[in-house]
């Protein structure tokens, strides 16, 4: 990504995350995190250069079928098998700024709820076209798409009988290392949301449905693919005001 | 009425689950040829200024067993203490170093590895030089937000007892988890998420 011209160079510290509206570290009720989750407070500390700053990653590095997951594993002339859906949205800051170049990669199940991944051991089959990975840089209004298959819900070891919803992992890089994410996305109205030991660590009910996708009737691509939304938000960065330099806003 | 000042909400965290690596490192969990590579896993090439170094180490949870799914990322200054970053205001880092890696712990004895350079000095808000440090993030299932912290350099104890964020540690004690030991070009920096050696982890 080259800055504009006109660009004002972002340097301001991003504003202090409110972590009431995350998950806290410890969640009994996702059991991983008992052992997992710092015990001890964080050492709070407005952003510095190492963290205003962060790497860039060019849209000539991204393969033509990267944000294609129907066809990016798949063999020649075929296509992984589940129903076809788009994916889009805007990166934005707090602010409300589209965060430009933004990277995502994403990750997801199979239409049957199967990784690939020699880890995973659910009983659901592999399909030989869908490796499950992607990525995409967003455009200068903080716009992405890709195109996958609706991956399927799966059991997990966690209570008896806990399934996880239908759901697509995110990775997103902002501009500032500060704003490093991680989520997952949910499909809108599918009840195993609100039972899900995962989505149910985090606190706010508005929070949850932050990650939920609606399904975007008038983008869906008749004969071919629904569309499902889903804007990010990555923390918004202080104006320098005052800081002891000349640029700013 | 009083207007409100528009502020949006970050979109909540979630855990990078188990398969982190199917999105992250596709190549090393056996989805080749999506990617030519996998990102972040080479740092340096033939050109990149400064003193090689290496960094592994092991994340260990509060039963001191090591965590073999987690994925790290560090994020550092060239040689001469530029950020490869359009928000890098003082000059222009070194092109043959982004400054940024990634690495997993590996499945069969949790350690992870990078290949780097030793980072310069970078100047605090006030214009104190801190130490020379890599920030790393950590992410992996049953962690519900990404974690941050520093690894400074033992061989810097000077410019380390003055650091703007490390004199900011109450418990002197914990001070020494954000310090890797070194063993030639070779550090290890071990991370424990629990217990009495538990890391200092960043809200920053």
């Amino acid at each position: 990504m080259s800055l504009r011209s006109n660009d004002a160079p972002e340097t301001g510290a991003f504003f202090g995350r409110d972590r009431t509206w995350h998950s806290p570290a410890l969640t009994p009720g996702y059991k991983t995190s008992i052992l997992r989750a710092p015990q001890r407070a964080l050492l709070s500390l407005d952003g510095t250069l190492s963290e205003t700053t962060g790497p860039v990653f060019g849209h000539g590095m991204i393969g033509e079928q990267d944000n294609d997951l129907i066809h990016n594993f798949a063999k020649p002339g075929e296509s992984a098998i589940g129903e076809r859906i788009v994916v889009h949205g805007r990166v934005i800051d707090e602010r409300g700024s589209p965060v430009r170049g933004a990277l995502l990669e994403f990750w997801q199940a199979n239409a049957g709820g199967r990784y690939r991944h020699k880890k995973e051991t659910y009983l659901a089959a592999l399909d030989p076209n869908f490796g499950g990975c992607g990525r995409t840089i967003c455009d200068d209004d903080g716009h992405y798409a890709f195109r996958t298959v609706r991956p399927g819900a799966y059991p997990w070891p966690n209570g008896v009988n806990d399934w996880r919803p239908a759901h697509i992992h995110f990775s997103v890089f902002g501009h500032g290392f500060a704003q490093r994410l991680i989520t997952q996305m949910y499909f809108e109205g599918d009840p195993m949301i609100w039972k899900c030991p995962i989505v149910n660590t985090i606190p706010d009910k508005a929070a949850i449905e932050q990650l939920i996708a609606p399904l975007d009737w008038n983008n869906t691509i008749p004969m071919d693919a629904r569309a499902y939304r889903f804007d990010i938000v990555l923390r918004g960065r202080r104006s320098t005001l005052f800081e002891n330099r000349l640029e700013g806003n | 009425m009083l207007r409100s000042i528009d502020v949006l909400k970050e979109t909540p965290s979630q855990t990078a689950g188990p398969y982190v690596h199917i999105g992250l490192m596709p190549n090393s969990c056996g989805i080749e040829g999506v990617y030519a590579d996998d990102l972040g896993s080479v740092m340096v090439n033939d050109k990149t200024l400064g003193e090689r170094i290496a960094i592994s180490g092991r994340i260990f949870d509060g039963a001191q067993t090591p965590v073999r799914d987690a994925v790290l990322e560090i994020w550092q200054a060239d040689h001469a203490g530029l950020y490869n970053s359009p928000s890098e205001r003082r000059g222009t880092a070194d092109p043959n170093f982004t400054g940024w890696g990634r690495s997993a712990t590996a499945a069969e004895d949790g350690v992870f590895r990078f290949e780097t350079i030793k980072p310069g000095r970078v100047p605090f808000k006030d214009g104190r030089m801190m130490a020379p440090h890599i920030t790393l993030w950590i992410v992996a299932r049953g962690i519900n937000i990404g974690l941050h912290t520093r690894l400074y350099f033992p061989e810097e104890a000077e410019a380390n007892a003055v650091d703007p964020l490390l004199l900011r540690i109450e418990h002197r004690a914990r001070v020494e988890t954000m310090i890797a030991t070194r063993k030639g070009q070779d550090y290890t920096f071990d991370i424990h998420l629990q217990g009495p050696s538990e890391t200092v982890f960043l809200d920053i």
